[in-house]
């Protein structure tokens, strides 16, 4: 087929001219970023506010409020899981297997005394009582999506503030290079810890700059209240772009270690749950598909699954921290 | 024997068949119920597929423990309650299979080939259900005529691979929690199920055995 040329009065540009398709591509991504870090947050924040405003606090335990955080990415708009399906639909072994069981038993928790050890490659070891870690930074809202490796999400208020603002304060020494957390393992008040699912106590770890990140959360409270013992009382860490097994509960000890603790999780099943466990919609759980979600109280019986975002959406916050890496390899 | 007896009497009364139909639908009726009044739960498809199943595998006990029954109790009009609770197993088993389809995979055909293709546990569970598909079909009378009584009797003992496929199922879906309470109690029930019937072989052959030799 003839095509006829049509050049009349049509300015082309020189090739030198048009922008090159990584450059042009890098340029939006920038723009997204910017977009997403800066004007998301800003709307993110407020949007954030209103929904807990909306919510109200459950009334069930003392109030633990928080003020609006500044940190990237802290506060997502999504709707709020319902404090009944978030304090009654949980994980913790130690309180029994079934997603029942831990709501049913956690109140035998004691919450006082409660110290935390922090201890290993630091300059200033040291062992906090709960009343000092509750003060030790001004305690922020944030509003996290929390995604199991079972495929289910929720999205939960938290209270509490950074991580890092306790590192800080311990000055970890230049050999240092990961944490380790390990959660209480009281037989006397948790049933599960007489079974042999896992190695008692629970530990799990993170590497130093991921415990660094600004988004990793000291958490003591959620809703407004303090934890309910079955979503970890007194304190626990929250890491909302790995899956949610890695954000140990009810923490007695923090180590700081040179070499990659084991963890509980991957002791049991090595294959299934590595040390990462990275959010990732493109490595499978040997067994299961973890490219879809459902998400916990929406939409009934008849919702579709939503789609698993890389990093549990939380990309532009953490990416960096992977760069690199064969997530594949390092799931 | 005590077939006059009793129990015999209750086993043979007209009701007897009834009431086993509405205790067989019960706890389907109870899951309707709770899926309509919230009353499953916060992750309720996970609750109903699950219940499902595990109500497929209590059917499944009941329907293999009619025989080691019938035996121990001297009762042979048990077996005429036999083909129904294997029927209303595998109407669990068609309701598990239909919640996991329609809840967990929307409906997708694709979806599904590609989670079973996947997930071993799932290809278990499935070659299960078609086993039992196979056993649901020539339930009625005029199967045994059609395929001759021996043919059909050969057919129907896949029951008890049926029953092994479905413990690894659930074994399979439950190793990656490590754990296993809950399936040793049915891998217990099924193995003392199914070794009360190498018992009863054992024991008949021996009779047979006896008669012949003296």
């Amino acid at each position: 087929m003839h095509i006829p040329n049509r050049h009349n009065g049509f300015d082309h540009p020189r090739a030198s001219e048009i922008t090159p398709r990584p450059v042009y591509e890098e340029r939006r991504a920038l723009l997204r970023l910017l977009a997403a870090g800066a004007g998301g947050a800003a709307l993110a924040a407020w949007a954030g506010r209103e929904a807990l405003a909306q919510q109200g606090r459950p009334g069930r335990l003392a109030a633990l409020p928080g003020a609006r955080s500044a940190v990237a990415g802290a506060v997502t708009m999504e709707k709020l899981t319902d404090y009944k399906d978030a304090s009654s639909y949980n994980n913790y072994y130690e309180f029994g297997t079934d997603k029942s069981d831990p709501a049913r038993n956690a109140h035998t928790l004691k919450t006082r005394p409660w110290t935390v050890e922090v201890e290993g490659l630091v300059a200033r070891p040291r062992r906090f009582d709960i009343d000092e870690l509750l003060k030790l930074s001004p305690q922020e809202d944030r509003i996290y999506r929390l995604r199991c490796v079972e495929g289910w999400s929720m999205v939960i208020p938290w209270v509490g503030y950074s991580l890092a603002e306790l590192i800080r304060r311990v000055q970890p020494l230049g050999s240092a290079k990961y944490v380790e957390f390990v959660t209480l393992a009281d037989k006397s008040v948790m049933p599960g810890v007489g079974s042999r699912i896992l190695d008692w106590p629970y530990t799990e770890g993170l590497r130093l700059d991921e415990a660094m990140h600004p988004l990793t959360l000291l958490a003591f409270g959620m809703y407004g209240e303090v934890l309910p013992g079955q979503n970890g009382a007194p304190v626990r860490i929250v890491v909302p772009w790995k899956y949610g097994f890695k954000s140990a509960k009810s923490i007695v000890k923090i180590r700081f270690t040179e070499h990659e603790p084991a963890t509980a999780w991957n002791k049991a099943a090595r294959n299934e749950y590595g040390f990462y466990s990275n959010v990732n919609p493109d490595v499978d759980h040997p067994r299961w598909s973890q490219a879809t979600e459902r998400r916990i109280g929406e939409g009934g019986l008849f919702a579709k699954r939503r789609k698993t975002e890389l990093f549990n959406g939380y990309e532009t916050q953490v990416g960096q921290l992977y760069a690199g890496m064969d997530l594949r390899k390092n799931y | 024997m005590s077939t006059r007896g009793p129990l015999h009497a209750v086993a043979m009364h007209a009701v007897a068949k009834p009431v086993l139909h509405l205790l067989c639908l019960l706890p389907l009726a109870w899951l309707v119920y709770a899926a309509a009044a919230d009353g499953l739960g916060a992750n309720p498809a996970e609750a109903l597929i699950r219940s499902l199943g595990d109500w497929t595998l209590r059917l499944l006990c009941l329907t293999l423990a009619v025989t080691p029954l019938r035996v121990l109790l001297g009762l042979p009009a048990l077996a005429r309650f036999r083909r129904m609770l294997g029927v209303y197993a595998f109407v669990y088993a068609a309701l598990h299979l239909l919640a996991y389809a329609w809840f967990d995979m929307g409906l997708d055909a694709g979806e599904i080939a590609r989670d079973v293709a996947k997930r071993p546990f799932i290809l278990v569970g499935m070659c299960a259900f078609t086993l039992m598909l196979a056993l649901a079909a020539t339930s009625f009378n005029r199967a045994i005529r059609w395929l001759g009584g021996r043919r059909w009797q050969r057919l129907h003992r896949s029951v008890y691979l049926i029953a092994l496929l479905a413990l690894l199922h659930f074994f399979w879906m439950r190793a990656g929690k490590n754990d296993f309470a809950e399936v040793f109690v049915y891998a217990a029930i099924v193995a003392v199920l199914l070794l009360a019937r190498v018992v009863l072989f054992l024991g008949h052959r021996l009779q047979v055995g006896k008669l012949s030799t003296r």
